[in-house]
């Protein structure tokens, strides 16, 4: 929070009335834990990207390129002719304000500028002045001048979105808000202007390959720790294949899962798992980032990250690739990673070698979600489940946008969780599936002196948990996104006390049944578990 | 892109839809505004004529009010000539014997409604021919 | 403001065509609506191929149901759709029923706090009665365009009036428009939060519909204009042989000058989701994105970080770990 702490009391204080002014006019305050600090010069210099610099968006001079104006509208012109979706959602939109309250930093924030609608008229004002004719009439036509002031609005309120993509689901000419925030952000970074939540994950993840930087010997060693401690936990003794040529399958996740916690657990339920299935699979330390913050950038630097991908797959010689839990991850798997990188002929078609199982949705891309491979092996009976385990947990399942609105992967992860859990609640409706809110930080958002806009996007999220905690005593937040496991605990601890993050993979494997393993008193947390009336069921 | 053909096709029944009925006229052959057969015994109407082609509906409809309603049979008009409010006894009888000649001709070409007029009221013609 | 500036405009609009119409029938009644289709003709186009032109590099469909994964998995084909014909349907569904629109609720923050959502299906309501009175009013007007007039419009026509109030006849489809008309209007005016959001162009847009149906309203029931001389006139327009018959109330000038505005208006305005509605990436692709490459046309190299840089890099790293490397 900014230097007063605001009590949710007090946050959720909000006034809806929006202001007297012309919005053409542009206004924009950069209030402390309302915006993300700039990206370091360092970082930008790193990835080649325009306009390396010390600033910070509170400076009343940004240090912008002198030719600024015109690299702004010479790329929106360029993108105009590139993108069908950029073109049209500049055009058609009639304002009907259906998206108005859709969005979590509206409802969050009474912002009005942060209304999906108003979000994309930042850029269609400009689009008007300067590429239709009705624009030369001026604010009558809702057309403005591109000047600083508008660049920094844009700034504000692109690096206010988390490109859920909830306003464009109820949006009757599907306008995507997504679409409109990536190209904002794209040629905003044309003149320098991006922020450092995003820019040092992106260097870092260009060279290591990870978001964190981890080299390989770092890599090998989180690997090698948590085999360890699952070792301490079931007894089993687990060699996480690095690398590895000639295995089967190269299974991607994202950095989080190994140096962040509760992502933590979720890895070690991915080691057990295949422990038990005897997956022959490989980590790849080249490889080593599911997480696509090129998605939070620009196009060309998703096709940049992302390319290591089928790289490394060609490189190890594998069959095909799984991907573990991941939002943005899967977005950039599923929409963009063939179509930028591929294709993929050097891979085969995936089938499941427990199984048999062809994943016919996955022939051309060759990447399944972690999420369909586990149902189809406890589908199969593949896997030996106590769900009683679980009894301590009282847990509801939160769609994370992206799995949500780019995949529709809804039925998966839940089929996992029933089959895991004694005790699974559904938040409300219109919380969950393809109208999910946003964990209030994604799309590189999720930095700490952002606070206060977290706190306040993530509170339609919040308020749905706080009502199964209310009504169920639910004590665990499910999910399968890395953001969201690192932006929700420091949510639910604002809004809903008591209420833990974890992974779906975590939950199966804290009540998989392990060959040879040792009497389990703990989940993969060290929680005790419940130990009365532990049956052993065949899933 | 794949989808040019198809947007290219929608387009094109788009603007066929739009320009049909340039289209279809040329394609009917179609007349112009029909001629009326006026009556040779009569000059002039119960009102004008400008008056009878936009508002002879409604002075039917006052007719059979004061007819049905009131038992007002006689109708004064601005020139003080009186009619007998009739449009079988009137109308029909006096001067526009044929309804397909006269009522039909700018009821069809400007696609007016069928008038319920002729729910109760007899063509005369029409009774001629079938008695025939 | 903005909606004070564009009643005055549609209202001077219909003032020029009141008097112009008496004044200067030849310009208004002929000149300026073959002008007016010929704009929007040829800006509907170059619209329309502009966007068909501009290529759509990423397949980004938003899915709002289950997809299609594993065969024992319901999946929702209508939201998802897997297949070119799900998605034609899903189309179907989106341009004749506005479907997502119907989605819409309202979110309020109560005592609690508590975040409530409520239904709000009367924009989708409005918008739906707006736009399909709109196109079956168009298709009754084809009587003054057609000769003969086909059945089907007569059909339609009476379909309209079956209640057969007044006379000449009420038409369902004429009140129904206008108090549409009236909800969008009033819904602008009255919620702040879309006053804020309103523009010029989308007050305009609805005075403009607003004084074509007004006018419309006002010749058919009030003024009762000849229409044969009517017929006349469009029948003029469309084989052709323009004239503009004597005796047309002037305004039957308003009418003709208002939709000639309108039409003119068309290619160059938000009206324009009429065909863009088609062309949403969002909508109108499958997401068989895992199944089915999608071609980006334009899929410009870029600068990577190759696996043999990365070794090179790390190589004392990779060695000193006992993880393989390429060259030894």
């Amino acid at each position: 929070m900014s230097e007063e702490t605001l009590s949710p009391e007090q946050l959720v204080q909000i006034d809806y009335t929006p202001s007297k002014k012309n919005w053409l006019d542009p206004t924009v305050e950069f209030r402390k834990g309302t915006y993300c600090y700039s990206g370091v010069a360092k970082h930008v210099k790193y990835l080649d990207l325009p306009n390396p610099r010390e600033w910070q968006p509170t400076d009343s001079d940004w240090k912008l390129p002198p030719d600024w104006k015109q690299i702004i509208l010479d790329g929106m012109k360029e993108r105009l002719e590139k993108y069908r979706s950029f073109r049209l959602f500049m055009d058609i939109c009639v304002r009907c304000g259906a998206c108005a309250d859709k969005c979590h930093f509206y409802v969050g924030s009474g912002d009005p500028k942060n209304m999906p609608v108003m979000r994309a008229e930042l850029l269609r004002s400009v689009y008007r002045r300067y590429f239709t004719a009705a624009g030369k009439l001026g604010k009558l036509a809702g057309a403005r001048d591109l000047d600083e002031g508008v660049l920094k609005e844009w700034f504000y309120y692109f690096y206010q979105c988390t490109e859920c993509r909830r306003c464009s689901v109820f949006c009757p000419y599907g306008i995507d808000t997504a679409e409109i925030t990536m190209i904002g952000r794209e040629l905003l970074n044309l003149v320098g202007c991006n922020i450092n939540w995003v820019i040092e994950p992106v260097s870092n993840c260009f060279r290591t390959g990870n978001h964190l930087g981890i080299q390989p010997h770092g890599f090998k060693d989180s690997m090698e720790f948590a085999a360890e401690d699952l070792e301490e936990i079931t007894g089993i003794k687990i060699e996480p294949p690095i690398n590895k040529k000639g295995a089967e399958i190269l299974f991607i996740i994202p950095s989080a899962d190994y140096f962040a916690s509760p992502h933590y657990y979720t890895l070690l339920g991915y080691m057990l798992l295949f422990k038990e299935i005897g997956l022959d699979y490989t980590f790849s330390a080249f490889a080593g980032e599911g997480g696509n913050f090129g998605l939070f950038t620009s196009h060309e630097m998703i096709k940049r990250l992302n390319a290591k991908i089928y790289e490394e797959a060609k490189r190890l010689g594998v069959k095909w690739i799984l991907g573990g839990e991941c939002g943005h991850m899967w977005r950039v798997m599923h929409q963009y990673m063939d179509t930028m990188n591929g294709p993929a002929d050097f891979l085969e078609e995936p089938v499941s070698p427990l199984t048999g199982t062809r994943f016919e949705n996955a022939l051309s891309t060759k990447m399944v979600h972690i999420c369909e491979f586990t149902a189809d092996l406890i589908k199969n009976n593949k896997l030996k489940i106590d769900a009683s385990r679980n009894n301590h947990r009282k847990v509801t399942f939160h769609d994370s946008c992206n799995p949500a609105r780019a995949l529709g992967l809804f039925e998966e992860p839940r089929y996992i969780l029933r089959k895991a859990c004694n005790y699974f609640y559904e938040m409300p409706e219109n919380t969950i599936r393809e109208q999910t809110f946003c964990c209030g930080a994604g799309a590189g958002l999720g930095t700490d002196e952002n606070l206060e806009m977290r706190m306040r996007g993530g509170f339609p999220r919040a308020n749905a948990v706080k009502y199964v905690h209310d009504k169920y005593g639910v004590n665990l937040l499910s999910c399968i996104c890395a953001i969201d496991k690192a932006t929700l605990p420091t949510l639910m601890d604002y809004w809903v006390p008591g209420v833990e993050v974890g992974g779906v993979h975590e939950l199966l494997a804290n009540a998989l049944v392990i060959e040879g393993e040792r009497e389990r008193t703990t989940d993969l947390r060290g929680d005790e578990m419940e130990q009365s009336g532990a049956e052993t069921t065949d899933a | 892109m794949r989808d040019r053909s198809l947007i290219y096709l929608g387009l094109l029944v788009f603007l066929a839809v739009v320009t049909f009925p340039f289209t279809y006229n040329l394609a009917a052959g179609s007349g112009s505004m029909p001629d009326l057969e006026y009556p040779e015994n009569e000059t002039q109407c119960v009102e004008s004529k400008e008056f009878m082609r936009s508002s002879h509906m409604q002075l039917l409809i006052d007719w059979r009010e004061a007819m049905v309603r009131e038992n007002v049979r006689t109708y004064t008009t601005g020139d003080d000539r009186n009619f007998n409010i009739s449009l079988t006894n009137t109308c029909l009888a006096q001067c526009h014997t044929s309804k397909a000649d006269f009522c039909d001709q700018c009821h069809s070409y400007a696609g007016v409604q069928e008038p319920y007029c002729w729910d109760c009221h007899i063509d005369p013609e029409q009774l001629e021919r079938s008695a025939r | 403001m903005a909606a004070f500036y564009s009643l005055i405009l549609v209202l001077l609009l219909s003032i020029a065509g009141y008097f112009g119409g008496s004044a200067a029938g030849t310009f208004f009644g002929i000149i300026i609506p073959y002008a007016a289709i010929a704009v929007f003709l040829v800006g509907l186009v170059y619209r329309i191929l502009l966007w068909a032109n501009t290529p759509v590099p990423f397949r980004i469909t938003a899915t709002c149901g289950q997809q299609k994964s594993l065969p024992w998995i319901q999946s929702n084909r209508l939201d998802n759709p897997a297949s070119g014909t799900a998605t034609v349907i899903r189309m179907a569904l989106e341009v004749l029923l506005f479907r997502s629109l119907f989605r819409n609720t309202k979110a309020e923050i109560k005592d609690g706090p508590r975040l409530v959502f409520s239904e709000r299906k009367f924009l989708w309501l409005a918008a739906l009665a707006f736009h399909w009175t709109f196109l079956f009013i168009l298709f009754r007007h084809l009587r003054f365009f057609l000769e003969p007039v086909p059945g089907c419009v007569l059909i339609a026509q009476e379909l309209d009036g079956f209640f057969q109030i007044g006379t000449p006849i009420l038409y369902m489809t004429d009140l129904i428009i206008l108090a549409a008309l009236a909800f969008l209007l009033i819904r602008r005016l009255a919620d702040v939060q879309i006053r804020y959001i309103s523009l010029f162009a989308d007050y305009f847009a609805l005075f403009l519909l607003l004084g074509l149906a007004l006018s419309g309203v006002v010749l058919r029931y009030f003024i009762k204009t000849d229409i044969s001389g009517i017929k006349e006139l469009a029948m003029g327009l469309v084989t052709f042989s323009p004239a503009v018959p004597a005796g047309i109330h002037p305004i039957f000038f308003i009418h003709i000058f208002l939709l000639s505005i309108l039409v003119a208006y068309f290619p160059f305005s938000k009206l324009m989701h009429m065909g863009g509605v088609f062309l949403s990436p969002t909508r109108n692709l499958a997401n068989n994105n895992r199944t089915k490459r999608h071609i980006n046309p334009w899929n410009h190299p870029v600068k990577v970080h190759t696996y043999e840089e990365w070794e090179e890099e790390f190589r004392d790293k990779i060695k000193a770990a006992g993880l393989p490397l390429e060259k030894v």
